[in-house]
């Protein structure tokens, strides 16, 4: 397979991956600032939203405040933004269509259609609601594309590769979200926030679609220590980060074994998926829950290179 | 003359390249009047050179270089013994009728400019192609200045003509488009001057020109220079036009931020050359 | 010179309905009106879908750039198809050994049957293939010939096509329509199938591999890319053909072999079925700022490791300027008489030829010998009077630069229009594939139809549509 083509791939997966991601942390801010203050207490939830999505320092450039208006703009429709949702959709379907032949008609259909609507959406919505539906429609358009690529697409090396897309790019969110949330999620002892930060932790489980899986896993009311043990070592939450590993060191040594040849990205997801089997909360608080999540984003960065390096180059 | 010729293409990168394919027409060739005492090519990465003939008679070197590396030398050097002819280029390889040497290539367009200066040179050089072509020689001579400033490889004659300045390709390119516009079949002349003066060390190769006078053959033209070619012209490459007879063309991967010198050293042999 | 009453290939010069044409008249004569309008519209929502789902062109006119499709088709008879394809097959012989000689001994420029500096001053001609051997000796492995007819016996060459013709992917498609909207109709008919074209094309290709390709050679496709006008024909036919639609950024070379990045590293490549333009193909060789090529291709193909599928420099052989000399340069190679006729073509470069044309202008055809696409052509009877003046002061400036040829009463078909089933003119692409074994030719081609009353410009581009192409067993 061409490593063009299997950069398309990679790279079609990973920014719609990214438009839903941005379009659950916009829900998410977009409910907790709904909220009385005296729930959430004073942060700023908009710059918070613009670090989660990683673009702080784009968005400062070009904007003074951050508040409703400003945020929502540069993270779902500015052009100037290269990880806007808009431009993920695009950037997505131009991947696309340099591939047409490799995707299936579905596949097609759903990231072609989802282009073609977006332009609907080229007159801003005008109110909160109708944003609120436009957010819906960016997931569902994900879920739609990630569905037809599931439901669709043979197995081969074409399908694990937009697969490690998917996972590369899971993994990188949710942990973004972490490392501007983790002073919220300290255990007990260390806490200093209180009950105050109940929404807070609420907002960080929606953003990764995880409030009713809670739940259900942990069958108790919201803890924040659980919360990171939920985002980061649970395998059964499809979007921890040991979730993300299991499954891209699952993709790679497909294509290992395909190829009948592995090297130093196969060894490198090895690495990070051992390191979160074998930690354990108490370790990772004991030695700082930043610097985890800043090591780990480094380690996945360092696969994305590896990958890169090794196929798509 | 006995010459002897360094000519160092170096390129250094501020990011490592990570590949680098080049093709050289950087050997000369004997014929009446020039002969190639000895002559190699030396690049500074490990690489295969592959040599062939290209369709004009050039010998060729192509060659790839996997890096990383920050730095790519490319040199060719040897020594050239030279006669002078008078400018008549005889026992040279001819793949093609002269006719050929008539095309327009998009460095050589014709424009009005140019034109009205060929038909003006030969007019008042008076009749036949020869004094036509010293007609225009001396006038191109006169009326462009020698300036390095204004223009790149990529300049076109009549550009250049505009600005009535430029370096011995835009001369060159000019005089090509103008003689072939008087119906006289002209070509590009990539090579080494030895000058006179005892400076050795050049910044960049040589170029002039040829044009066909019938009953002579081709003649060598130097319009940077105002002379025919003589002993002191070492020719390496010719082509319809500078890209054709380009001493070094490659791409590269990686290696953003390059920065490229060239050193020529013309000296007669068996002197010390300046290192 | 009015023009003559065109030939209707359905109805013949006396009204009365030819053979090959028997069974469409009655089912055109028996078909409502409404029935026929109704498949119309289907066959274009069908394309539309393709179209959607399928063809990319430039991002603002995606939808807007199909090409109308008519729904009846054009026939011809066994013994039409066999003289076409002898006659196809004799002109692409003479057009490989034209090239060979061209590029080598130029015996036909000594003996003195083509002008030398229509060969060496033409930009078409690359002095870069002097002297270089070519796989196989053949230089146009894929060739699209544009034909006219005018009357019930006659079919002139109007073009050679011998670079990068396109159109193909509209031949097959169109026949795939055809064969969902009227299967009744196929029943009624005999028709040779096209459908076998990419597997030829395949073979053709495969059989075209260099001496020193592995045995199981590496064909690719290669295109200027998504911008492309003709993108979406190189994603079809790659994907039928079943092998890698790659662009320039996608291969490189290395030790004078061509090899393309992939997953499992670089593989090499053996024969390239090159949509991209000969300035474009190697920035080492060609324009030095062709980000669209590989560079050191050249001489990669120089080194005889590669395939280039067509040749470089094959331009010289459906040159404009050349065109005219098509019969002589046939004969000087082959010892036969053309199967296909030259239209009659004054030589705007010979003073007596040149005092003819411009005498004669509103009734001739002039062309732009380095003209395309229907562009930069004066049509003598349709054009007005500052057409024709502009004309003629373009050609006393540069008589070189044109050719003019006889308004020609292009052949008609039936065809689908508003005002229901009327004549329109139409010409045929047929595609010819040189292997190093064979020339495969499929029965049919692209026919396309001036869909405008009375227009003989079928291009595409000027609005053209297209017509599938039916050619009866027998």
């Amino acid at each position: 397979m061409l490593s063009r083509t299997a950069d398309n791939l990679y790279w079609l997966a990973r920014y719609v991956e990214r438009a839903e991601y941005l379009a659950r942390i916009l829900e998410a801010t977009q409910r907790i600032t709904a909220m009385p203050l005296a729930y959430v207490g004073e942060t700023n939830e908009w710059a918070s939203a613009v670090a989660t999505a990683g673009c702080s320092g784009a968005f400062f450039a070009a904007h003074e405040e951050a508040n409703e208006e400003t945020v929502t703009e540069f993270l779902a429709f500015s052009t100037a933004n290269p990880s806007s949702i808009l431009n993920c959709f695009e950037v997505a379907r131009s991947n696309a269509r340099a591939i047409r032949t490799a995707l299936t008609v579905e596949m097609w259909d759903a990231i072609n259609t989802t282009w073609l609507e977006l332009k609907r959406f080229g007159n801003r919505p005008q109110s909160r609601d109708e944003f609120a539906r436009f957010l819906r429609w960016v997931q569902e358009s994900s879920l739609r594309f990630d569905g037809s690529a599931y439901r669709t697409m043979l197995r081969n090396d074409a399908y694990w590769f937009s697969r490690i897309g998917v996972y590369i790019e899971r993994a990188d969110n949710t942990a973004r979200i972490l490392d501007v949330k983790y002073h919220l999620l300290l255990p007990e002892d260390e806490h200093i926030g209180g009950p105050l930060d109940y929404y807070q932790w609420a907002g960080i489980l929606r953003s990764v679609s995880a409030l009713t899986a809670y739940h259900w896993v942990y069958r108790e009311s919201l803890k924040p220590w659980l919360v990171a043990d939920l985002l980061i070592l649970k395998d059964q939450l499809p979007r921890s980060l040991s979730s993300c590993y299991e499954n891209l060191v699952q993709n790679l040594d497909r294509i290992a074994n395909a190829y009948g040849r592995q090297g130093p990205a196969q060894r490198q997801a090895r690495a990070v998926r051992t390191k979160l089997q074998n930690s354990r909360m108490e370790e990772i608080f004991g030695e700082g829950l930043h610097e985890f999540i800043g090591g780990f984003i480094a380690d996945n960065n360092r696969l994305g290179e590896a990958i890169r390096q090794q196929y798509l180059a | 003359m006995r010459i002897r010729i360094s000519h160092e293409t170096v390129y250094r990168y501020d990011q490592p390249a990570g590949g680098v394919i080049q093709t050289l027409r950087l050997t000369p060739r004997n014929h009446v009047g020039q002969f190639v005492v000895d002559w190699r090519i030396d690049v500074s990465e490990n690489c295969e050179l592959a040599q062939h003939e290209d369709a004009f008679g050039n010998i060729v070197h192509t060659f790839n270089a996997d890096g990383p590396f920050t730095e790519l030398r490319v040199l060719a050097e040897g020594e050239v013994e030279t006669q002078d002819t008078g400018g008549v280029v005889r026992g040279t390889i001819e793949r093609f009728p002269e006719s050929l040497y008539l095309r327009e290539t998009p460095l050589t367009r014709l424009d009005p400019a140019i034109a009205e200066f060929a038909r003006a040179a030969s007019a008042a050089a008076g009749g036949g192609a020869l004094k036509a072509l010293h007609g225009l020689l001396a006038r191109l001579h006169g009326e462009m200045a020698f300036d390095t400033d204004p223009t790149h490889p990529a300049t076109t004659a009549a550009e250049a003509f505009a600005m009535k300045r430029g370096v011995c390709q835009d001369l060159t390119h000019v005089f090509i488009a103008a003689a072939r516009s008087l119906g006289v079949p002209a070509r590009y002349i990539g090579g080494h001057f030895h000058r006179n003066d005892g400076v050795v060390a050049q910044e960049a190769g040589h170029a002039w020109a040829e044009a066909f006078v019938p009953d002579l053959g081709w003649v060598a033209f130097d319009p940077a220079n105002g002379i025919s070619a003589t002993d002191a012209h070492v020719r390496v490459a010719v082509g319809l036009d500078y890209l054709g007879a380009a001493p070094v063309r490659g791409t590269r991967t990686g290696g953003a931020g390059e920065a490229l010198t060239v050193a020529v050293q013309v000296a007669q042999a068996g002197r010390q050359m300046q290192s | 010179m009015p023009v003559r009453l065109a030939f209707d290939e359905m109805k013949g010069a006396d009204g009365t309905v030819r053979p090959a044409y028997s069974e469409l008249a009655d089912w055109l004569k028996d078909i409502r009106p409404d029935t026929l309008d109704h498949r119309r519209q289907e066959a274009e929502l069908l394309f539309r879908r393709i179209g959607i789902t399928f063809a990319v062109y430039g991002e603002a006119d995606a939808q807007e750039r199909l090409i109308p499709f008519d729904v009846i088709p054009r026939i011809l008879s066994a013994g039409e198809w066999d003289t076409l394809r002898r006659g196809l097959e004799q002109r692409v012989r003479a057009l490989n050994m034209f090239l060979r000689d061209i590029y080598t001994r130029r015996e036909v420029l000594r003996a003195g049957i083509v002008p030398d500096d229509l060969v060496f001053q033409n930009p078409v001609f690359r002095p870069e293939m002097n002297g270089q051997k070519v796989p196989h000796d053949i230089y146009v492995h894929i060739a699209g010939i544009d034909i006219v007819r005018v009357d019930a016996d006659t079919f002139y060459v109007l073009e050679d096509n011998a670079r990068t013709p396109s159109g193909v992917s509209y031949m097959l498609e169109n026949r795939e329509i055809m064969l969902r909207l009227f299967p009744e109709l196929f029943a009624r008919h005999r028709i040779a199938p096209v459908e076998n074209y990419p597997d030829e094309l395949l073979a053709t290709l495969t059989s075209l591999a260099p001496d020193s390709a592995p045995g199981d050679p590496t064909v690719v496709l290669l295109t200027p890319g998504v911008y492309n006008s003709a993108y979406y024909e190189h994603s079809f036919l790659a994907d039928k053909l079943g092998v890698e639609l790659v662009e320039g950024r996608d291969l490189f070379v290395k030790g004078g072999v061509v090899y393309m990045r992939t997953t499992q590293g670089p593989k090499r490549v053996d024969v390239i079925y090159r949509r991209v333009d000969d300035d474009f193909l190697d920035p080492l060789a060609f324009r030095p700022d062709s980000g669209l090529g590989v560079a050191g291709l050249m001489s990669a193909y120089q080194a005889g490791n590669v395939t280039l599928a067509n040749a470089v420099g094959t331009g010289i052989a459906d040159d404009k300027a050349i065109y005219s000399y098509m019969p002589e340069i046939l004969k000087f190679y082959l010892g036969e008489e053309p199967i296909l006729k030259n239209v009659p073509t004054w030589r705007c470069r010979e003073p007596d030829a040149l005092a003819y044309v411009l005498d004669h202008l509103e009734e001739l055809v002039v062309k732009e010998v380095h003209g395309s696409g229907g562009y930069g052509m004066l049509i003598g009877p349709t054009a007005d009077k500052a057409q024709i003046a502009s004309f003629r002061t373009k050609l006393k400036l540069d008589p070189k630069g044109f050719i003019a040829q006889p308004t020609l009463a292009l052949s008609t078909c039936p065809t689908c229009v508003d005002a229901g089933v009327a004549p329109r003119h139409v010409d045929l692409r047929p595609f010819v594939l040189t292997g190093r074994d064979r020339i495969r030719i499929v029965p049919g081609g692209l026919t396309r139809v001036a869909l405008k009353a009375g227009s003989l410009v079928v291009n595409s581009s000027q609005g053209g549509g297209t017509k599938d192409t039916w050619v009866l067993d027998r």
